[in-house]
């Protein structure tokens, strides 16, 4: 049993190591500028379509779910704040963090991986580069900065596609009230969660990403089997997360 | 030439063992001392350690036990941060060519000039080293291309470039020719020992091909043929160019061509085949 432990247990010693050796590293020179914009580009807009498609159909899926619902209580006027909260506080979030765990994880760990299989990673060090900083911070700064954005964008999409069902397909209920009853529904605190969900899931996605990939042994084998496994681990954190910050907020 | 005598340490084994989760020792209590101008050729299998040593010697490897001394300097438990600057005089060739597949052939040639902490060259001067390196392994037309579309030899040729670019003390070869068909190999052969007669730089190749160690050890680049010729049977003997000959992860073997040649170990043995010339 214990034996069994070691092996996670020493590899979440080492994820620990490489975060805090990140975030040591965040205000120190030096920076690059360049890549942090080039993978801001990769995973922002790179995700972009595809977070918008799913978050376009999650609202409209969840507007045309609760209509039947809402219809038998006669409280159809209600669709407007039931798609807007359940999609700030936790669709929102968690739908686009997976797509981008799908898509950037399994991206970098792979980039990574090849660099360090093919010792692209040992001559960075062997020239004077730290891998952390120039490769490690801009993903993960990239990450922060992404992902939050991606989420809002996902958020007011599912909004447009809730309302694209409740208002011209169901009549529901009628623009301006679907709108004004959507955003009033909002607190502070489903706002709160909603921006600090992406942002805890955006630390997780880059480090698991840039762990994996920085582990990565045994050739070209190896960065198959660290992608797979970057993608995995960095979405089985994001549903813990979401739990304990959903804990977090409802304790509040 | 080289000289064994008088000359400051740049590299030093102490009992040093590598060891990774597996616990097999990758190194086991290898000692060696290297001095400037002097060369070693470290020979072995497929396996035998060669490159954890030459990664151990720059602190991309950390020893299990023992201690590194690089440039006088223990860097054993040395932080990264102070390695870095240390590394900075280290050239490397690294056995996957440790090219970055996403710059161009200049970019990467041009890496260890602009990424260095404490030297700034201005960028007029970058280019001119650059182009000046490449035109050393004669691939001076190649600058836009990405690593690639380049075939093995040049490849290899690009990394040594980028491993003299910054005319560093010390430069590691790890496995130059591996791969390679025999007459690209004499060619990156050539390349090596210009490298090291030219500037008399401190010099350890790691290969599994006696006939690279051969080279290495017997020969010297003639900068007025352009050709490299036999050394004289003393300045061979003078022992600056010495085999080191690891067999799993011990040190098994040190010496100069002579006394290889004359080497009674069968492991040894099996390395050393008389070449007709
Ligand atoms: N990062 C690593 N993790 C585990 N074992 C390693 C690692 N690097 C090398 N080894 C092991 O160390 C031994 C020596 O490897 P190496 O120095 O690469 O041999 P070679 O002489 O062919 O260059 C091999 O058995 C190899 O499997
Ligand atoms: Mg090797």
């Amino acid at each position: 049993m214990l034996d069994l432990l070691k092996g996670p247990i020493y590899s979440f010693q080492e994820f620990m190591l490489l975060m805090g050796r990140a975030f040591r590293n965040l205000f120190r020179r030096p920076h690059y500028p360049d890549d942090l914009w080039m993978q801001m580009d990769i995973i922002g807009v790179g995700s972009l379509p595809i977070v918008m498609l799913i978050g376009f159909f999650s609202g409209a899926i969840m507007a045309l779910q609760m209509a039947r619902a809402l219809n038998q209580y006669g409280a159809t006027s209600q669709v407007g704040p039931i798609v807007a909260i359940t999609l700030v506080r936790e669709m929102g979030p968690v739908l686009t963090a997976l797509l981008v765990a799908g898509r950037n994880a399994s991206g970098i760990a792979s980039e990574l991986g090849s660099m360090k299989v093919t010792e692209q990673i040992d001559a960075m060090r062997a020239l004077g580069t730290d891998p952390i900083q120039k490769l490690v911070k801009p993903r993960l700064l990239a990450m922060c900065i992404v992902l939050p954005l991606l989420t809002i964008i996902a958020d007011f999409i599912g909004l447009v596609g809730g309302y694209l069902i409740s208002c011209p397909l169901l009549h529901l209920t009628t623009t301006s009230q679907y709108w004004s009853s959507a955003w009033r529904a909002l607190e502070y605190n489903d706002i709160a969660q909603g921006l600090l969900k992406p942002f805890a899931f955006a630390i997780v996605i880059a480090l698991v990403g840039c762990f994996y990939g920085l582990q990565t042994t045994g050739g070209t084998q190896g960065v198959g089997r660290a992608t797979t496994r970057a993608v995995v681990v960095a979405s089985v954190w994001v549903f813990v997360l979401t739990f304990f910050i959903g804990k977090l907020f409802v304790r509040l | 030439m080289s000289s064994a005598d008088g000359g400051q340490e740049v590299l030093r084994f102490e009992e040093v063992t590598v060891r990774f989760e597996d616990e097999v020792a990758a190194l086991n209590r290898v000692s060696f001392r290297l001095l400037e101008g002097e060369s070693r050729i470290l020979l072995g299998a497929a396996g035998s350690g060669k490159t954890v040593l030459l990664k151990t010697s720059i602190g991309l490897i950390r020893p299990s036990e023992g201690r590194v001394y690089l440039f006088g300097t223990d860097i054993t438990e040395l932080p990264e941060d102070d390695l870095i600057d240390l590394r900075a005089r280290v050239g490397v060739l690294f056995q996957e060519g440790g090219l970055f597949d996403s710059l161009t052939v200049e970019e990467n040639v041009a890496y260890p000039l602009l990424n260095q902490r404490h030297a700034r060259f201005a960028p007029e001067e970058v280019r001119r080293r650059v182009i000046e390196a490449l035109r050393f392994v004669e691939l001076e037309h190649t600058l836009d291309k990405l690593p690639s579309e380049l075939s093995g030899g040049m490849k290899r040729r690009v990394g040594i470039a980028r491993a003299n670019v910054t005319e560093p003390a010390l430069v590691l070869y790890d496995s130059p020719t591996a791969g390679l068909d025999p007459i690209t190999a004499t060619t990156i052969m050539t390349l090596i020992l210009k490298a090291r007669d030219t500037k008399n730089t401190t010099t350890v190749m790691a290969t599994h091909r006696y006939q690279d160690g051969y080279l290495l050890a017997s020969y010297r680049y003639n900068p007025v043929t352009g050709r490299i010729e036999r050394a004289p049977v003393e300045e061979i003997r003078r022992g600056g160019t010495k085999y080191l000959v690891l067999r799993e992860g011990r040190l098994v073997f040190e010496g100069t061509q002579l006394d290889i040649e004359a080497c009674d170990d069968p492991y040894v043995k099996k390395f050393v085949k008389r070449l007709q010339d």
